[in-house]
């Protein structure tokens, strides 16, 4: 079969299972797009803005675990893609990006938008590559692939200049599945004595913890990492990242850790004798003072990624490999061990960690003047009985739905955790929307956050997209106001939003239905009626306080056991 | 161990365009250092042999090792510190001679089996190769003789034995 570059990457991507595209033509990508034009199976979304095409891609990929597909031109086109590519990059997600180049004869030549894509995003991905030859576009795709969505998974960029991809030169075409890449080594198998010994160590514990990462979801590994929990009946934490891995509604579930963690899952780091880390990279929003992190814990570390083991805490048993393989094995052989266990002591535990649980840290003051934003999340929760997909953006309200969102399955929760980017919530909806189209999608944002990426909206109306978009209103960058009211001293610098717009109008000359809660009465009967628009975009403008603060906190650089309590969880601010 | 020390790496990289960058840019990104650095091809076109000499605590190297070799165009990577190897390392040394320096300039180079390539009525250029401190210790031997101008190839490195940096399957 005799086809053009164009043809073989559009082949290529029907060979790799790919059904959407998210990108935006311009010059150096208008073979592609004709050849596109002619391709049946695959669907193009075409966003508003390239940023917005990566972090559609990325939400796809988080929601159903497939890698995302990104196509773009050269130049500008691939420059906005930069945001979007690093924050995938360090939430480890599957991602192919496809930018068109200037021909070959104008590479460095300064070139009417000529950027240099393979330098640019050299830092921020985990491979990259510019093709140089017709002969070796099939291969290069397959080994993207590959290493995009093995190991620990990252974007790969392939960079394709525009002469390669014309419709009138024509070679052979041969898609070769197997193709080895010599210098790209995953290790997946631990050595079993090792696992054994790890079994060992868990089952000695008298004070155990267990703390699951991202590593879970993008394994597929939350089943094991059940199976293991309950057959132990030891306490559970997740990260941020992690979140919905471990059903929230379990009893053995003390809910988030790190930074905005809460009080019984922070304690129990900060008191445990063994900790199970498992597909998590000890974050610093984590970790808090590393000097202090699980003092008196043996810690084993399960993870695909070698530089991840002892990187910013030394681990006393590591275990490198496939998270799902590994869980299935240390459970075996937890269960030839678990006659070990010393059941008073971890009796004894229990009954300290529901101590710490009694202090009820995410209990906030009800008002009946102002909308509390936790309790538009709970109503959130409760309408929609905890199943919906929910994409956030980032700062106060992202850790409101982290903290009070349970979620029970994994997939379900879309944040950008490493990189924090603003403007990441509504097009990662997008892309979830797509790869479930039946299920319901909320995008829980902020006013600050949304307007990064706004011109989305339209994308959702030419899809069709039934987002329900709850804006979180305070008419503050909130997290930068709080964290301004406890370190600078109430010097609120930029934080304060002025010349907000008329959201519910704005989205309605999107297109959409608009839509304005301002008072906590009116709270669960007008999102009620949001969420069951089942055809339309719903924006729901939610009027909050502006007051509010994320408890409880462990200030950066503080022990897990030095949290500040929210006002109502105690009769003062303690230092716990 | 929490004090900065030599290490002297050894890596094989497929022989791409990128590969080079790739590999500086993980040393300014991760905030090491690259004291000194030399590249060039092997036997196989395909495959460049890098040795690079940098200064970190053991701790550190060792989460260095995992970061090179996660780099996708890295084949094998190895640390040839605390292991038996060999280190050469190549100088083209240009300095001022007058007629009066001339034979300490000779007496010196015999001295350190070094080798005279050029000479102008006012320079000498001189070759020596050995392992850095014969290099260091030479420069320094010179004195007052002014140097006018000073390559170093940067160390380049081989384990002793019969074992070999291998391409891993």
């Amino acid at each position: 079969m005799k086809l053009s570059g164009s043809e073989i990457i559009i082949e290529s991507l029907k060979k790799e299972g790919v059904d959407y595209i998210f990108g935006y033509p311009g010059g150096a990508v208008l073979h592609i797009y004709d050849a596109l034009f002619a391709a049946k199976d695959i669907k193009h979304v075409l966003v508003r803005h390239e940023q917005g095409a990566t972090h559609a891609a990325d939400g796809y990929a988080r929601a159903c675990n497939k890698p995302g597909v990104v196509l773009v031109t050269s130049g500008p086109g691939i420059t906005n893609c930069v945001t979007g590519i690093a924050t995938a990059h360090m939430d480890s997600i599957p991602m192919i990006v496809i930018s068109g180049q200037v021909s070959r004869q104008y590479v460095g030549s300064d070139a009417f938008q000529e950027a240099d894509a393979t330098g640019i995003t050299r830092p921020i991905c985990k491979h990259n590559f510019l093709i140089n030859d017709r002969e070796s576009i099939a291969d290069t795709f397959r080994k993207a692939f590959i290493i995009a969505t093995t190991g620990r998974p990252g974007p790969v960029i392939i960079d394709i200049p525009k002469d390669l991809t014309d419709p009138n030169v024509k070679i052979d075409f041969e898609y070769k599945k197997n193709i080895k890449i010599r210098s790209y080594k995953i290790k997946t198998n631990e050595d079993e004595n090792k696992i054994e010994e790890a079994a060992k160590i868990l089952c000695s514990a008298k004070k155990p913890m267990i703390y699951s990462g991202g590593g879970v979801i993008l394994s597929k590994a939350s089943k094991e990492l059940i199976k293991l929990t309950k057959l132990l009946n030891y306490p559970i934490t997740n990260t941020l990242m992690g979140l919905g891995a471990y059903p929230s509604s379990d009893d053995q579930f003390l809910g988030m850790l790190g930074m905005h963690g809460t009080y019984e899952a922070n304690m129990a780091m900060h008191d445990c004798d063994v900790l199970l880390a498992v597909g998590a990279r000890f974050d610093d929003r984590v970790t808090g003072d590393t000097k202090q992190f699980c003092p008196k814990a043996k810690i084993i570390h399960i993870d695909i990624d070698p530089s991840s083991i002892s990187k910013i805490i030394e681990v006393d048993h590591s275990l490198i490999g496939d998270t799902k393989k590994i869980l299935r094995k240390l459970t075996s052989f937890s269960s030839k061990y678990k006659k070990n266990i010393n059941r008073t002591a971890i009796e004894k535990w229990w009954k300290k960690i529901k101590s710490w649980q009694r202090k009820n840290c995410l209990s906030y003051k009800k008002s009946k003047e102002v909308i509390k934003p936790q309790s538009v999340i709970e109503t959130l929760h409760t309408l929609s009985k905890g199943k919906s997909f929910v994409t956030s953006d980032v700062g106060q309200h992202q850790m409101w739905v982290a903290q009070y969102y349970k979620f029970d399955k994994p997939n379900r929760w879309i944040n950008s955790g490493g990189l924090g980017t603003m403007g990441f919530g509504l097009p990662a909806a997008i892309g979830a929307q797509l790869a479930y189209p039946k299920e319901q999608v909320i995008c829980v944002t902020g006013e600050a956050s949304i307007l990064m990426c706004i011109q989305e909206l339209s994308t959702c109306l030419q899809y069709g997209l039934p987002i329900k978009i709850i804006n979180l209103n305070n008419r503050y960058m909130g997290m930068v106001r709080q964290w301004q009211e406890f370190f600078y001293e109430g010097r609120y610098a930029m934080s304060y939003m002025d010349a907000i717009p008329n959201f519910a109008k704005l989205a309605e000359s999107f297109g959409h239905i608009g839509m304005v809660i301002d008072k906590p009465e009116n709270l669960e009967n007008d999102l009620k009626t949001a969420l069951n628009h089942k055809n339309r975009l719903v924006f729901v403008d939610v009027i909050t306080d502006q007051t509010e603060n994320v408890y409880p906190m462990i200030v950066s650089g503080k022990g897990h056991h030095e949290m500040h309590l929210a006002p109502s969880a105690n009769e003062d601010i303690e230092l716990a | 161990m929490n004090e900065d020390k030599r290490h002297i790496v050894s890596l094989l990289v497929e022989n791409e365009f990128g590969s080079l960058s790739r590999i500086a840019g993980l040393f300014s990104a991760r905030g090491y250092n690259i004291h000194c650095l030399s590249v060039a091809p092997t036997s196989d076109d395909s495959i460049s042999r890098m040795t690079l000499v940098t200064y970190c605590t053991d701790a550190k190297s060792s989460q260095l090792m995992k970061q090179l070799d996660k780099l996708v165009d890295v084949i094998n990577v190895k640390d040839l510190t605390d292991e038996t190897h060999i280190e050469r390392e190549m100088l083209l040394l240009k300095v001022k001679s007058t007629l009066k320096q001339r034979d300490e300039l000779k007496r010196l180079t015999d001295i350190f089996r070094a080798r005279i390539i050029d000479v102008t009525d006012t320079t000498y250029t001189i070759e020596l190769t050995g392992p850095t401190e014969k290099i260091l210790a030479f420069i320094d031997s010179l004195g007052k003789i002014k140097i006018v101008e000073q390559v170093r190839s940067g160390a380049l490195g081989i384990s002793r034995g019969s074992e070999s940096l291998e391409i891993k399957k």
